[in-house]
């Protein structure tokens, strides 16, 4: 893991990851789950025959930070994916039970994902900016969205929301593919805020970048958090113990045929699952024991 | 240990030196296998440059302003010129590009960006455009002759001709734009779709622009086979001597490939200079054509 590199004496520099347990939530409230965004129950995803994930049941509280940490291969993506109906577009995905996003089901047949999808963002893995100005990838979800206002200033706003503003604020006519890679992740954050959505997906936002931009964008997510629902699944088990409010533990079941079927072993505050985990297979992944 | 700099330094080695780094050496299969290479490349330029250089030195009597000027003649060939044929050809070309590009890009962009591929359907509408690239352009002709002239009365005209150029060269649209959009990196849609994007927005705003260079090259590459067939057009009316320009859809027509063929069967001597002439012609709005092509493509792909 990359941020091991980092010797601990070093924590008092603004670009070292400390690896505290909620070292970036100070002064952040204290978690809570009574004013609930999704409410996911019995979710099941099937790709074809296969059962990716089976009967996941769980919370997701307002302005939280959320984190899916587990083994590859135990769903976490999968089920980030049915946050904003972005499994739609895998050809054979299919979704039984609830994910009620304040009360109503996402996958009710009434429900239209594209409007789901702006109320509810999504930064990738990859940072993925189209190949058209900065200007442009922040402007293009406004557009499509139909906003009204002022597009200067809301591209402003966005920019200076992803704390990339006074970097990009002269250049702003330049290729979005010209920033480096921590750059255009936090480009990818602002294009994501720019639509106003209520809550931002992330799926392994910091795996293709170097410790500093992780950094950065760990910062930035604190800082998100004081107007977003923020979910992200992480492969980085310090990441989550340092950003988030609530952290569910996923882990996949081998059946005896040798398929892998993802699930949800427990689900509590950060501080719960690092430090004292109810079950045996939390503490053996949280502990490097297995995973 | 080395006192102060905590650096350890290890001891000479006890060991033997290993062997010496050798210097570069011959091996004769590389060379052989990239002389072969070289012989394949070899081939290809130089045929071409003999052919160009033969039709040039053929078409040098006649390669002058008569050729765009005048009409074909059969019994004075010192007057006669190909501009019949050169605007018939422009004429037939220009619709067929009209009729077959935007229905092949839409044909690709549905196979891509809309069909299941898990149904059968879907795939057997893909093999049959594979096949149907495959087949001879004669084949074509003998369509467009029996359905487009025959029995829709469309008659030999510039119409037929072009409807008939376009579903020859249509599989090569389609299966040239669907590479090139599949070549969109799929990170692309999702960013867009993530966004709250419909499809269409995201197909339009997104896919399409990305994947211009790539359909522009296969379009054109489409086009170059359409303007060089002789075959299917023998069918349809596209006759030689003809002595008037096309004044539209309606027209009766001709085409360089067949004013070349009617030249180059003629006996006298001169006609065969006019032929070579009429190649270089040819050869010269082909080389326009790919030109603007490649044109097309920088001004798309050098923006960022």
């Amino acid at each position: 893991m990359t941020d091991d590199a980092i010797p601990a004496q070093n924590t008092d520099d603004a670009h070292a990851l400390p690896l505290a347990v909620g070292d970036r939530r100070r002064g952040r409230p204290e978690p809570s789950l009574n004013d609930p965004v999704f409410h996911i129950s019995d979710l099941d995803v099937w790709y074809g025959d296969h059962q990716a994930v089976r009967d996941v049941t769980m919370l997701i509280g307002r302005r939280q930070i959320t984190a899916m940490i587990g083994p590859s291969g135990c769903g976490k993506s999968t089920v980030i994916r049915c946050f904003n109906r972005m499994n739609d577009l895998i050809p054979g995905a299919r979704v039984t039970g609830k994910v009620a996003y304040h009360g109503e089901n996402l996958y009710d047949a009434d429900v239209d994902p594209i409007e789901v999808r702006q109320r509810i963002g999504m930064v990738f893995q990859k940072p993925n900016p189209f190949p058209k100005s900065i200007y442009d990838n922040i402007a293009y979800g406004p557009r499509v969205n139909g906003m009204k206002g002022n597009m200067d200033d809301l591209v402003e706003e966005a920019l200076t929301g992803a704390a990339l503003w006074d970097e990009v604020k002269d250049k702003l006519k330049h290729s979005a593919l010209a920033l480096s890679g921590g750059q255009q992740q936090r480009l990818c954050i602002a294009r994501a805020i720019a639509v106003r959505p209520e809550v931002i997906l992330m799926d392994e936002p910091c795996s293709a970048l170097d410790p500093i931009a992780t950094a950065r964008i760990e910062d930035l997510m604190a800082e998100l958090a004081a107007d977003f629902t923020i979910v992200i699944v992480t492969h980085n088990m310090q990441q989550a113990a340092r950003i988030s409010d609530y952290t569910a533990f996923f882990t996949a079941d081998v059946d005896d045929k040798g398929v892998r079927h993802g699930r949800l072993v427990e689900y509590d505050t950060t501080v719960k699952i690092f430090e004292n985990p109810a079950d045996q297979r939390t503490e053996d992944y949280i502990t490097g024991r297995f995973g | 240990m080395t006192a102060g700099t905590g650096i350890r330094v290890s001891e000479p080695p006890s060991h033997p030196a290993p062997r010496k780094l050798a210097g570069p050496r011959f091996r004769p299969g590389e060379s052989a296998f990239r002389l072969l290479l070289l012989c394949c490349l070899a081939v290809g330029i130089i045929f071409l440059g003999v052919l160009i250089t033969y039709v040039l030195v053929e078409a040098w009597p006649r390669l002058d302003s008569r050729l765009w000027e005048n009409f074909p003649s059969i019994r004075r060939p010192e007057r006669a010129g190909a501009q019949s044929a050169i605007f018939g050809t422009i004429w037939v070309i220009a619709f067929t590009a009209l009729f077959c590009l935007p229905t092949g890009i839409m044909a690709a962009i549905y196979l891509e960006e809309y069909a299941d591929q898990n149904r059968w359907y879907n795939r057997m509408i893909e093999l049959n455009i594979q096949n149907l690239a495959a087949v001879p352009s004669i084949i074509y002709g003998i369509l467009g002759l029996g359905l487009l002239a025959r029995e829709l009365s469309l008659g030999t005209t510039v119409l037929t001709a072009s409807l008939t150029l376009s579903l020859l060269v249509l599989p090569v649209v389609i299966i040239a734009s669907r590479e090139a959009i599949r070549a969109v990196p799929q990170s692309i849609r999702q960013a867009s779709l993530a966004l709250g994007a419909t499809q269409w927005q995201t197909i339009w705003r997104q896919v399409l622009p990305a994947a211009v260079p790539g359909i522009a090259t296969g379009s054109i590459l489409a086009l170059s086979r359409a303007i060089g067939e002789a075959a299917p057009l023998l069918l349809l009316g596209a006759v030689t001597y003809v002595a008037f320009n096309p004044e539209g859809l309606e027209s009766a027509y001709t085409v360089l490939p067949i004013q070349i063929f009617g030249w180059i069967s003629q006996s006298r001597e001169e006609f065969h200079h006019l032929a070579a002439a009429g190649i270089v012609i040819l050869l010269a709005i082909l080389l326009l054509m790919n030109a603007a092509a490649i044109w097309l493509r920088n001004r798309f792909s050098k923006r960022w």
